[in-house]
């Protein structure tokens, strides 16, 4: 089983329009500038092996974006480069646009399954316009105590009826001004399940209403879940988290 | 001034591909602007996706944000729906560095690659906030400004952009640069003063200092009203590319645009002689890069960028004395070790040059491009691309016996002197194509692309008619009447109605202003997108103008005529230009100058300048006209660089 890394990185400012497809080639020229060696895939266009979670809406920014690197078999010349993980972290962010930030690093066990399959659920902030709080809290209160709550959706050039009420696991509103008037944004924190069928944070928004406008939204954690007990797939200290989180924003704002 | 970002970033979320609007871009300037610095606008009148990968604006963006005196920064015309989110708001034209109003540069400077593009000018500069006349601006704002290929005709745009500039860009920008800069800190509010001065530096035009005189229905002059004007400007050309290793520190995008890659400009000019295109004629003379530059270039590129791909970018990269060289150099890993693909944007139509491609390209075999142009050797002659049947069968042999699927061949149609004979052997051609790799293969693939032929200006094709859409849509149900049931064949073909509107935008002479202005008005921006083009808008704006597609575009042109651009010299001879437009009409093919003796077309001759080659010897494999008596070599005003490739 060749090494694996588990890289968490955030997406914050302007770099947040671009597509998951974007920053997958992002990552790609990065690994080829800072030479970590990464391993190829076989076959007539090799590319590096390269393993994203879940991909993130354009526009959406996020403090807790997932990869996993396979590397090549390791050159005892070059083994240096990976002793020191943190000059590592360095190294990459470095390599990558303005925004997003190389906030962890570890190696990852062997056996380890792949993001998509770990993570099943996702924490967001999301901020909404267009009503009040009070107004906001009592739609959000409706739509928890509603036993389904039905949307359409396409797949596939047809309509099916889905019920989005038992992918949100917890919705708050989380903070706004007092006195805050229909201009001024509110921010819900939700909990979004991705299993058997995720929700979208925009789908959400759009349930609570049609007068209610999504603003930014920003993925804060990734779940891994099991036994009844939860963590992030790799977790970063609160101290760490919003230290990067601060400095990642003002290079990128 | 003041970033507009705050103002631009809520209307991303509603638009299409919202990062062309970020910048961001690795390579990208953070220009801080101030007193003393004249501040730059590069605006490529297209989309991000098709302007990000232009080198021109890329050597002038860093050569000026290089310079202490000037600052530069890029913006590229917003798709229609961000353009409607922006007026809807107010939001104006802005740079992608710093998000600034365009307003707030001192001068805005259109490349012109197109000539579809023109009535996005006049919307961008509108979106800036700015007068599109030149007649109607005030002193105060910016100075604006145009060069790339087409302003060799600049004449349909002369009303709306105060200076144009000839040729290659790299000295001129420093030296306008010197005079705009002077004037806006001498605080003069004469904004004529400022054009006179620039009107004296070599290869800038300035319109408004010309006076356009007409008599009997016809042009009669184009002649100069100030003193400071000079009856002829010629073109601006770099004599040595070494001397000009830019762009160096490439833009690599966040967002996926064409031509996606490291490139690198292996030289400038082209004297193949091909008749049609004015890229070729524009440029001469040929300016190798010498090859150890070129290494280095591609070395540090690929390091710094982190590109997989690298493009060897001229207008004939085959033709490059030191190809096979360099090529080789990067396969094996001389110029990083990472593997890495290079790509030729122009085949030459041999099997030597197959055989490159087929070296070069190990990991994706899928199809390659050659460009006879002609259906049969007659119309190739009259061309002047001397690419004959066996040349085209041993490449295409080649390209299929190599494993490669699919071959494109690239013709035009409505050539002069074309025949329905002509037209006709271009499916001849591809089917015997398609034969030939049955050869090799079960199911080879031919694809014959066909375009209409659009006269340029500073070509021997100047003087000639256009076809109509009526007859490129006649010539186009021939070619797909002979292709039906022809196994392995597939046709494709331009849009005969966007050739004609490309012919009024090429040729057109200052009355064309007025006719673009009004297919502005009525909306019609990208016109270079099927999905906007719309030939309604420009037959009503000629009709509306007094003007018509007969005169402008159908009609053949008398030897005494006084062409539009006739003050504008790209440093070609017009008795050169009529002479091959002779030979042209006669089918006599001309040779490739830098390899047998010159024929004093005026490019080097009357500027001082020779070819920059690093072989005196014509390529291997004798195709297009290099198989013939080379002995008289001796004569050909070149000067070699390096020692390297010479042989
Ligand atoms: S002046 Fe002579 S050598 Fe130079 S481009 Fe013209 S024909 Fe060729």
């Amino acid at each position: 089983m060749a090494d694996r890394l588990r890289i968490r990185f955030v997406k914050l400012g302007k770099v947040r329009f671009t597509s998951h497809r974007d920053v997958a080639r992002m990552w790609e020229r990065a690994v080829r500038r800072s030479s970590l060696p990464v391993a190829s895939s076989n076959g007539f266009n090799p590319r590096p092996l390269l393993a994203f979670g879940l991909a993130l809406p354009t526009g959406a920014e996020s403090l807790a974006e997932y990869l996993d690197v396979t590397l090549a078999p390791i050159d005892p010349s070059r083994a240096e480069n990976l002793d020191d993980l943190g000059c590592l972290a360095v190294t990459l962010s470095d390599a990558l646009p303005v925004g997003i930030d190389v906030v962890a690093l570890s190696r990852l066990a062997g056996g380890a399954d792949s993001l998509q399959q770990e993570v099943t659920l996702c924490s967001w902030d999301l901020e909404v316009r267009g009503v009040t709080a009070s107004e906001l809290a009592g739609r959000v209160e409706r739509l928890l105590d509603a036993p389904s709550v039905s949307m359409q959706r396409e797949r596939k050039g047809r309509i099916f009826d889905d019920d989005l009420r038992p992918a949100v696991r917890s919705l708050v509103v989380s903070h706004h001004h007092e006195g805050s008037s229909c201009g001024a944004p509110t921010w819900l924190r939700a909990e979004l399940a991705t299993r058997p069928r995720g929700v979208r944070p925009r789908e959400l928004v759009e349930a609570l209403g049609a007068d209610v406008m999504q603003g930014r939204a920003r993925r804060t954690q990734q779940w891994i879940e099991h036994g009844g007990e939860r963590w992030e797939p790799l977790s970063v200290g609160p101290g760490l988290d919003a230290a990067m989180a601060a400095h990642a924003w003002e290079r990128a704002s | 001034m003041r970033s507009l970002w705050p103002s631009v970033e809520p209307l991303l979320d509603g638009v299409s591909k919202p990062a062309r609007y970020i910048g961001g871009e690795f390579g990208a300037a953070a220009p801080v602007h101030g007193p003393g610095q004249l501040a730059w606008l590069l605006v490529y009148p297209d989309t991000y996706e098709i302007g990000l990968p232009n080198q021109g604006l890329q050597i002038l963006y860093e050569l000026l944000n290089e310079r202490t005196d000037s600052v530069a920064e890029r913006a590229y015309a917003p798709w229609v729906d961000m353009e409607a989110a922006m007026r809807a708001a107010g939001v104006p034209l802005f740079s992608l560095e710093n998000h600034l109003s365009a307003a707030d540069f001192d001068v805005i400077a259109f490349n012109l690659s197109a000539e579809l593009v023109y009535t996005n000018v006049l919307n961008l500069l509108d979106l800036a906030g700015l007068a599109v006349r030149t007649a109607d601006r005030q002193p105060a704002q910016p100075l604006v400004l145009a060069g790339g290929h087409c302003a060799f005709n600049p004449e349909p745009l002369a009303d709306f952009v105060d200076a144009f500039v000839l040729g290659d860009g790299e000295e001129v920008v420093g030296e306008i640069t010197e005079v705009v800069g002077s004037w806006r800190s001498g605080g003069s509010e004469d904004r004529g003063e400022m054009l006179e001065a620039l009107a004296s530096v070599a290869g800038v035009y300035v319109p408004s200092l010309y006076r356009v005189s007409r008599a009997d229905g016809a042009l009669r002059e184009v002649a100069p009203v100030s003193p400071a004007a000079p009856v002829r400007i010629e073109k601006r050309t770099v004599a040595d590319l070494a001397a000009w290793p830019y762009p160096k520190r490439q833009l690599v995008p966040l967002t996926e645009v064409v031509h996606d890659r490291l490139n690198v400009e292996v030289f400038r000019g082209c004297t193949r002689g091909c008749r049609f295109c004015q890229a070729g004629m524009i440029t001469r003379p040929v300016r190798e890069r010498p090859e150890l530059q070129v290494r280095e270039m591609i070395q540090a590129g690929l390091a710094r960028t982190g590109y997989d791909e690298v493009a060897l970018t001229s207008l004939s990269t085959a033709d490059f004395s030191s190809i096979e060289e360099t090529v080789r150099a990067v396969m094996s890993g001389a110029c990083g070790d990472q593997p890495v693909s290079v790509s030729l944007p122009s085949l030459r139509v041999d099997a030597f040059t197959v055989g490159t491609a087929t070296e070069i390209a190990r990991a994706r075999r899928t199809g390659l491009t050659f460009a006879p142009e002609g259906g049969t050797w007659r119309m190739r002659r009259v061309i002047n691309k001397l690419i004959t049947e066996d040349d085209l069968y041993g490449a295409v042999d080649a390209a299929f016996a190599n494993g490669w699927r699919r071959v494109k061949l690239y013709f035009l149609i409505g050539l002069p002197t074309e025949r329905d004979e002509d037209v006709l052997g271009i499916v001849e051609l591809a089917r015997r194509c398609v034969e030939v790799g049955r050869r090799h293969q079960r199911s080879p693939t031919v694809v014959a692309s066909v375009g209409g032929f659009v006269p340029k200006a500073q070509t021997p094709f100047q003087w000639s008619a256009q076809d109509t859409v009526a007859e490129l849509a006649r010539k186009i149900h021939l070619l797909k009447d002979a292709c039906r049931g022809v196994r392995g064949l597939s046709l494709r073909w331009h849009d005969p109605e966007a050739s004609v509107v490309e012919g009024l935008a090429s040729r057109g002479d200052r009355r064309m202003g007025a006719v673009i202005e009004r297919v502005w008005r009525a909306g019609g921006t990208f016109q270079e997108w099927s999905e906007c083009f719309d030939l309604a808008k420009w037959e009503a704006a000629l009709d509306a103008e007094g003007l018509s597609f007969d005169e402008v575009v159908h009609r053949l042109r008398s030897g005494d005529e006084v062409l539009p651009w006739d003050h504008l010299s790209a440093g070609l001879h017009r008795d050169f230009l009529w002479a091959d437009w002779q030979d042209a009409l006669a089918a006599v093919a001309v040779e490739d100058c830098r390899w047998t003796p010159c024929y004093d077309c005026g490019a080097c001759t009357d500027a001082g300048l020779e070819h920059v080659v690093a072989s005196n010897v014509a390529p291997a494999g004798g195709s297009q006209g290099t198989g013939q008596d080379l002995s008289r070599g001796d004569r050909v005003p070149v000067r070699f660089v390096g020692s390297a490739g010479a042989r």
